[in-house]
């Protein structure tokens, strides 16, 4: 099995999985992306950024004179250097469980859609209004008007697999 | 140490806890979004390579019809009539063919009965009686077609629009057939008025299902109020068109009894629609957009009405009122295919018979075709457009040459689907706006309107059909829409079957039914021209073996027609007929002259000979007859269209074992 998966065939099928992902989003076929989709990109092919680590990626592959488009060249040493450092590790099913609950001071086991939607668009990387509606519009028991978080994360998690 | 100091720092921790644990929330949640916003890219990506891929088709069967006609083959007698341009009679004389009088409407109907002049208060009725499912009675909309006829009649080809009076103006983009966004729009934005003045940009019917309602609305509102209802025609205003994509159906299954006149008044209708609106001379509003040929003064001055379809192109006007339909005149309407212009019809040597005459023709048949279809491109240049198959693609350039030129700022089309219902390009020069959400499937996509004032500012409201979409999340929309795009893609590959079988068979020499994935990937590029990211979507179509091979035998397996194989008719015989079906249905449509959604068997016949001919590929008589006697047919010696294409439906074998 080793040889099989030598460091070579690694970063080969590496870089395919980033030139495909890129290629989603080039959408005249001219090997650039708009720098906005940067994070749509990256977050795509399984890592876990903050909004400050993209700030970061971004700045290193933004061109001397900001143009908007990221060129393939820049992108591709960076991102595979991302992939296999694995970097931006992913946020297990506990984890996410765990900080549902810190959230929940009162223990209810469940959260008021105004709790949530003060933490979330006001502390740590706020959330535009946007991503708050449509992280409601999941997350809301439609019957009870609250946030079953655990239900929530199962299912969440459930989808990213098939 | 007092209690404040202990409740200081525990709330510190607390709330450094939560801040942390927000973070967390945040970052996962992100990671999630933008794993749904590639799935909805590339589902978004896979519609519309094949809504063109399918008018590609169109074109391809209507230069094969135009070459039946060319060449004298016996079927041409079933097709010649689209071709005929009909103008034998007066404008009068066709008034009395429409004529509603002899029409009586029953007691039992319980439908808005109209009376003319049309007043504002009916036609708000009339949009209460459509929103309650309600059908306008046939002699109603004859006498309101005619109206509408009479009025186009006399509207310039450039609709000239003023924001004075503060008056702001409410554009709309393409409808297609979908009421309930109609109505949506009303709802927020208010039915058309005096002091509401609307222009609608186009494609009004085909693919939804309540077309000629809208078109109802329109006319009507059109007639209450000419000075403040605009109509642009869109590239679907079509009798060609509206074969293929729904609208000639609809008005049949309608309208049984007088569908056919209708549809004949409307052809009318269709072609005298005006080609653009401009607003204060300042902003042009045309349902496809320009070329770099474009010129609003040779725009104004051309006889719109002469350019019946895209299809057809127009002919020469005969002194006599006999029907000549000699060959060379056929010559003399072929829309040439220059260097750089894209032909809708089979394209062909001009000879030396060039005069003046035949190029204004032409050069005012490629400068509707290019108002109708072309799109926005974001590099320099103006070429044919070849995904559509007319008009052309026109760069940045062409739209500033074009606005400078004619002192305009701003362009607003139409013609292409949005996912926000608007998008700008061309460094804001140009608008694209799509008022039909959800257009390719549940929650794809969101329409949206634009109001301009004198500030000429685009202001926009944004909506979404909502009956459909009540109660799905984002995620559960992008999913479902997924769901049914690849549905779509696997009909595709079903019907390129043996095509990507011998491609893979090609690479896989020893028959080991495997293949890696970058050959899969090529091996499908090639044989489907389909421009879609392949690699990304290939876990959803394809299954794989654990030391990452593919199984490419797997998912033919599980697909077959309804239609079983019987003696004389071969599974592969049928999967062609699938194939085309498309073309197949749009066939017999042109040949149903009478419209009745019955033809012939003897007409049957031919059809599947034409057919046959177009593929170049044998259906000997035993399978048609075959086919004739498979299909149920009504005592009557004649074969149903809806029933005959029922049998070509794909369906999933698992499904049926269940």
């Amino acid at each position: 099995m080793a040889d099989k998966y030598s460091a070579d065939t690694i970063i080969t099928e590496t870089q395919k999985r980033i030139s495909n992902a890129f290629d989603v989003f080039d959408h005249e076929s001219n090997k650039t992306v708009d720098v906005r989709e940067i994070g749509t990109i990256i977050r795509s092919l399984g890592c876990f950024p903050s909004e400050a680590d993209l700030h970061d990626i971004i700045a290193e592959l933004e061109e001397e004179e900001p143009t908007g488009f990221v060129r393939y060249e820049k992108f591709l040493p960076t991102m595979t250097k991302i992939l296999l450092e694995r970097k931006f590790r992913p946020i297990t099913e506990d984890l996410l469980l765990q900080a549902f609950e810190v959230l929940d001071q009162q223990k209810k086991g469940h959260l008021e859609p105004e709790e949530l939607t003060k933490y979330l668009t006001q502390e740590g990387e706020p959330f535009t209004q946007e991503e708050m509606d449509e992280m409601l519009s999941a997350a809301v028991d439609p019957d009870k008007n609250v946030i079953l978080y655990k239900d929530f994360v199962s299912m969440m998690t459930f989808d990213d697999t098939r | 140490m007092g209690c404040g100091v202990t409740k200081t720092s525990e709330f510190n921790r607390k709330f450094d806890k939560a801040m942390k644990a927000a973070v967390l929330i945040q970052r996962w949640y992100r990671q999630y979004a933008a794993r749904m916003e590639v799935r909805r890219r590339y589902t978004w990506n896979i519609f519309q390579s094949m809504e063109y891929a399918d008018l590609q088709d169109q074109i391809k069967l209507y230069n094969f019809l135009g070459y039946l006609m060319d060449n004298f083959t016996p079927s041409r007698n079933l097709i010649s009539h689209i071709f005929r341009e009909n103008e034998v009679c007066r404008d009068a004389e066709w008034e009395r063919y429409f004529s509603y009088n002899n029409i009586t409407v029953p007691d039992i109907y319980s439908g808005p009965r109209l009376t003319f002049p049309l007043d504002m208060d009916q036609a708000a009725h009339l949009v209460e009686a459509f929103k309650n499912k309600q059908q306008l009675h046939s002699r109603y909309v004859l006498q309101l077609l005619l109206e509408t006829w009479k009025l186009l009649r006399v509207l310039p080809n450039i609709n000239r629009v003023s924001t004075c009076h503060s008056k702001e103006i409410t554009i709309c983009g393409d409808l297609h057939g979908q009421l309930e966004d109609l109505l949506l729009i009303f709802y927020k934005n208010g039915m058309p008025s005096l002091e509401k003045p609307y222009v609608f940009n186009g494609d009004y019917v085909d693919r939804g299902k309540d077309s000629i309602e809208i078109l109802l609305i329109l006319f009507a509102f059109l007639l209450v109020f000419p000075g403040d209802v605009y109509l642009n025609r869109g590239n679907h205003e079509d009798h060609i068109i509206n074969l293929r994509y729904g609208f000639t159906k609809e008005v049949l299954n309608k309208y049984k009894l007088h569908g056919k006149r209708i549809l004949k008044l409307l052809q009318k209708i269709f072609s005298w629609l005006p080609l653009v609106t401009v607003i204060d001379q300042r902003v042009l509003i045309v349902h496809g957009g320009i070329s770099d040929t474009t010129d609003l003064a040779l725009i104004a001055r051309v006889d719109r009405h002469r350019y019946v379809s895209a299809l057809r192109p127009p002919k020469k006007k005969t002194p006599s009122r006999t029907n000549v339909y000699a060959d060379s005149e056929r010559y003399d309407e072929m829309i040439i295919c220059k260097n750089r212009r894209g032909s809708l019809t089979f394209p062909k040597p001009f000879g030396a018979r060039e005069s003046f005459q035949r190029r204004s023709l032409q050069d005012f048949s490629s400068t509707i075709l290019d108002l109708l279809w072309s799109d926005p491109m974001s590099h320099d240049g103006c070429i044919p457009n070849e995904v559509r198959g007319g008009g052309c693609y026109w760069g940045p350039d062409v739209t500033e040459g074009f606005l400078n030129r004619h002192n305009l700022q701003l362009i607003i089309r139409s013609h292409e689907c949005k996912q926000d219902g608007y998008e700008f390009c061309h460094n804001r020069k140009v608008l694209t706006l799509f008022s039909a959400s959800n257009y390719y499937e549940v929650g794809s996509n969101r329409g949206a309107f634009v109001r301009l004032g004198p500030d000429l500012v685009p202001y926009f409201v944004q909506y979404q059909a909502t009956s459909m979409t009540r109660g799905l999340s984002f995620p559960q929309n992008v999913k479902r829409t997924e769901h049914t795009a690849l549905k779509v893609l696997r009909e595709q590959l079903f019907v390129h079957k043996s095509d990507l079988l011998s491609a893979f068979q090609e690479i896989d020499k020893e028959n080991t039914g495997l293949i890696c994935l970058n050959d899969w990937a090529s091996a499908i590029e090639r044989v489907l021209h389909l421009d879609l990211p392949w690699r990304v979507l290939h876990p959803q179509l394809v299954s794989s073996t654990t030391d990452g091979k593919l199984d490419y035998h797997g998912w033919f397996r599980d697909l077959a027609l309804k239609k079983p194989s019987s003696e004389h008719i071969e599974q592969t015989m049928l999967e062609t007929l699938y194939r085309h079906r498309s073309t197949l249905e749009t066939i017999f449509r042109i040949v149903d002259t009478d419209n009745s959604g019955l033809i012939t068997f003897e007409d049957f016949r031919q059809t599947l000979k034409l057919l046959s001919a177009y593929l170049k590929m044998e259906i000997s008589d035993e399978v048609i007859n075959e086919l004739v006697i498979s299909t149920d047919t009504n005592n009557d010696g004649s074969i149903d269209i809806d029933e005959f294409m029922e049998a070509f439906r794909l369906v999933d074998k698992k499904l049926k074992q269940q």
